[in-house]
């Protein structure tokens, strides 16, 4: 492994302006730059109406910036089509919503599965790995569990484990905690944490809560469309 | 693999919401029921027809002496030998005679197996004792009685002999409904019998010398020992009783198998009016074929069924419709669903191809259901009319086939917006 660090997220410039019938324009996102590097745990912290929901559409590739220049581990998602975002979000980001969005009368791990089966991952190696995944958020012993009948921070856990199934260059997490009491969101957290540090995967920390934040490595601040402050969290980096 | 993944979690649906999906399918279930129903009837009826023209003889034509009709205009339905309303009374040289139909077995070695030559003498009673039977008596050649009476339904005695024709002789076959009226039904006993018939107040000694099995014709009212079977004797001694010489209103000619009936039906027609009729002012003769007459009843049946299945058709059209109605609420509800699905990676294709295999889906489980109910309606619609109930493989085939067509047709909209779906849009969706 070389001492360089590896660009994972390369964003220049970034605009997102919506078109309410012309004239009316909305600019929301106002030329706004990132870089994250392989293995950072970054948080992007911003009151509601700052436009962090539009920045993780963005990053997420579930949206294009209007203008500007976005590189997501090598793939310029700025000339993806269509088909081509669908396999960027597939295989490149992990997606962990604040509501779980688990699919609904479909097992736990069926859930986690389902990543893998639009990834074209034959059935026998998608089940193992699912197992797998399970067993890493501790959720083996509810996996032919229908949401409905998991917990909060159980669902969270399945959701993680969904978002890890194609082993995905980030975690794009946005309010993991926010639906969950103190105590389940610090399990949640500690999970983010052991992925980091175990298993070196990029996370991207998208919270309201200034103090979640600080248990990043590096926090930036968004308001109203563009960043205005980073600094460094409790956690360090990695060596 | 993503087809088997979206079957099952179709089918999971369905049962999470199965007061809705019945509902939905409910369009879908009567009209394919009905489609089936229909059909089964329209052919256990067409093959109970079938069969029973084939047991007649498929390959026979029947020749007959009937009235020109006035008119020009042909009438091709026009079956009826000289009974018309307006017949003229037909004198002996209007007749088929012997020396006709010996020329058509002449010219055409190779395609006539045979005639069947048949004079019917009346009806009459036969009384020995206090016992009773009532016969029919039929003169036939031996071609005609072969056909009437095959090998193995003869159960004692013999058939006629060459000499029973030639000589005319006052022979009789009955049958074994006759046996068991006077002889108790043994079979042997009857032989040799020497019985008397009364027919229209005349009497006729006629010797038996075999028994034949009779075969009860289905739905008859009449019981056994009064039901009326036929005595069969050899057609010279039939025109003796009659006081007549020979001579035939119609004839049934037995083609060999292989050749084109019809084709052969016509160029008979036209060879023997040509020869025997071109100078006879009131009658010519005409014929038919059963595979003719079977022919035109399957296909106005065939019809009919068709006319009522599409009708049927028509509540298909309304349960498709329903069926595009429900998936649009369900992908309304879904719409999360949707957008956490494509967030994970599900391309459109793949969303489309998800909603549109539901939709078959739902299709194809209400078709099946119809279709089993369609054949349960079916068969008991047959046997109610007294057929044998055979449901046709095509209609089932076509049921299953077009309730996935609904499917795809009525899914592929709703499918297609689910598809269209923005991401973002879909996610945020409450």
């Amino acid at each position: 492994m070389s001492d360089e660090k590896e660009l994972i997220i390369d964003a220049k410039n970034i605009y997102k302006r919506y078109y309410i019938g012309h004239p009316n324009e909305l600019e929301i996102l106002h030329g706004i730059s990132l870089k994250v590097y392989r293995g950072e745990f970054v948080a992007i912290v911003g009151a509601s109406g700052s436009g962090k929901s539009t920045l993780m559409n963005i990053i997420g590739a579930l949206d294009k910036p209007t203008e500007g220049e976005y590189v997501l581990d090598g793939i310029d998602v700025m000339k993806a089509k269509d088909k081509e975002l669908s396999a960027i979000r597939n295989q490149k980001i992990g997606f962990v919503f604040q509501t779980y969005n688990l699919i609904a009368r479909t097992s736990a791990i069926k859930n986690v599965e389902l990543p893998m089966l639009y990834n074209g991952i034959p059935s026998k190696e998608r089940v193992r790995r699912a197992k797998e995944l399970m067993a890493m958020v501790d959720m083996e012993e509810r996996m032919y569990h229908t949401p409905d009948e998991l917990s909060g921070g159980q669902k969270q856990r399945v959701a993680i484990a969904r978002a890890m199934a194609n082993d995905p260059a980030i975690l794009l997490c946005d309010e993991p905690t926010g639906a969950l009491d103190s105590h389940t969101g610090r399990v949640v957290m500690d999970i983010f944490h052991k992925l980091n540090e175990e298993q070196g995967k990029t996370i991207v920390f998208i919270t309201h809560s200034p103090e979640l934040a600080d248990e990043c490595q590096r926090i930036l601040t968004l308001s109203d469309g563009i960043f205005i402050g980073e600094r460094e969290g409790r956690v360090n980096a990695p060596a | 693999m993503l087809l088997l993944e979206n079957i099952f979690m179709a089918l999971s649906g369905l049962k999470a919401n199965k007061m809705r999906s019945l509902l939905t399918m409910l369009g879908i279930i009567i009209g394919i029921a009905s489609v089936i129903a229909i059909n089964t009837v329209g052919n256990s009826m067409t093959s109970s027809i079938q069969s029973e023209f084939e047991d007649m003889g498929a390959n026979n034509i029947t020749i007959g002496v009937s009235q020109k009709s006035s008119s020009s205009e042909e009438d091709d339905m026009g079956f009826m030998f000289n009974d018309g309303p307006h017949s003229t009374t037909m004198k002996d040289e209007d007749y088929l005679t012997d020396e006709i139909l010996d020329d058509v077995l002449a010219k055409w070695p190779e395609e006539v197996k045979g005639i069947t030559r048949e004079a019917t003498v009346g009806n009459g009673q036969v009384t020995i004792d206090d016992d009773y039977a009532y016969v029919q008596v039929v003169g036939e050649n031996a071609f005609g009685l072969d056909d009437a009476i095959a090998d193995d339904k003869l159960l004692s005695g013999r058939k006629f002999k060459k000499r029973d024709y030639t000589e005319e002789r006052k022979v009789c076959i009955v049958s074994d409904y006759f046996c068991n009226n006077l002889y108790d039904g043994n079979t042997s006993k009857a032989i040799g019998n020497n019985v008397k018939v009364v027919i229209n107040n005349k009497n006729y000694y006629l010797t038996i010398v075999g028994v034949y099995k009779y075969e009860d014709e289905a739905y008859s009212s009449t019981s056994e020992k009064d039901t009326e079977t036929t005595a069969y004797i050899p057609v010279g001694t039939a025109f003796n009783m009659l006081h007549q010489k020979s001579r035939y209103q119609q004839a049934t000619i037995a083609t060999a198998s292989g050749i084109d009936v019809d084709s052969f039906m016509s160029e008979a027609e036209k060879y023997l009016n040509k020869r025997y009729y071109r100078n006879n002012e009131s009658f010519e003769i005409s014929s038919f074929s059963m595979s003719s007459i079977l022919e035109s009843m399957t296909s106005q049946l065939t019809m009919i069924s068709l006319a009522i299945s599409i009708i049927a058709g028509i509540s298909l059209l309304v349960g498709g419709i329903g069926v595009m109605n429900i998936m649009l609420v369900s992908i309304q509800e879904r719409t999360r669903e949707i957008g956490t699905r494509k967030a994970l990676g599900a391309t459109n294709t793949s969303i489309r191809f998800q909603f549109i295999v539901e939709s078959i889906v739902l299709c194809i489980v209400g078709g099946f259901i119809g279709l089993l109910l369609g054949l349960i309606l079916g068969s008991v619609g047959s046997s109610q009319l007294g057929y044998e109930a055979r449901p046709s493989t095509e209609s089932i085939i076509f049921a299953m086939l077009f309730s996935m067509g609904i499917g795809v047709f009525f899914g592929y909209y709703p499918a297609n917006k689910a598809a269209k779906m923005n991401p973002i849009d879909a996610l945020r969706y409450e």
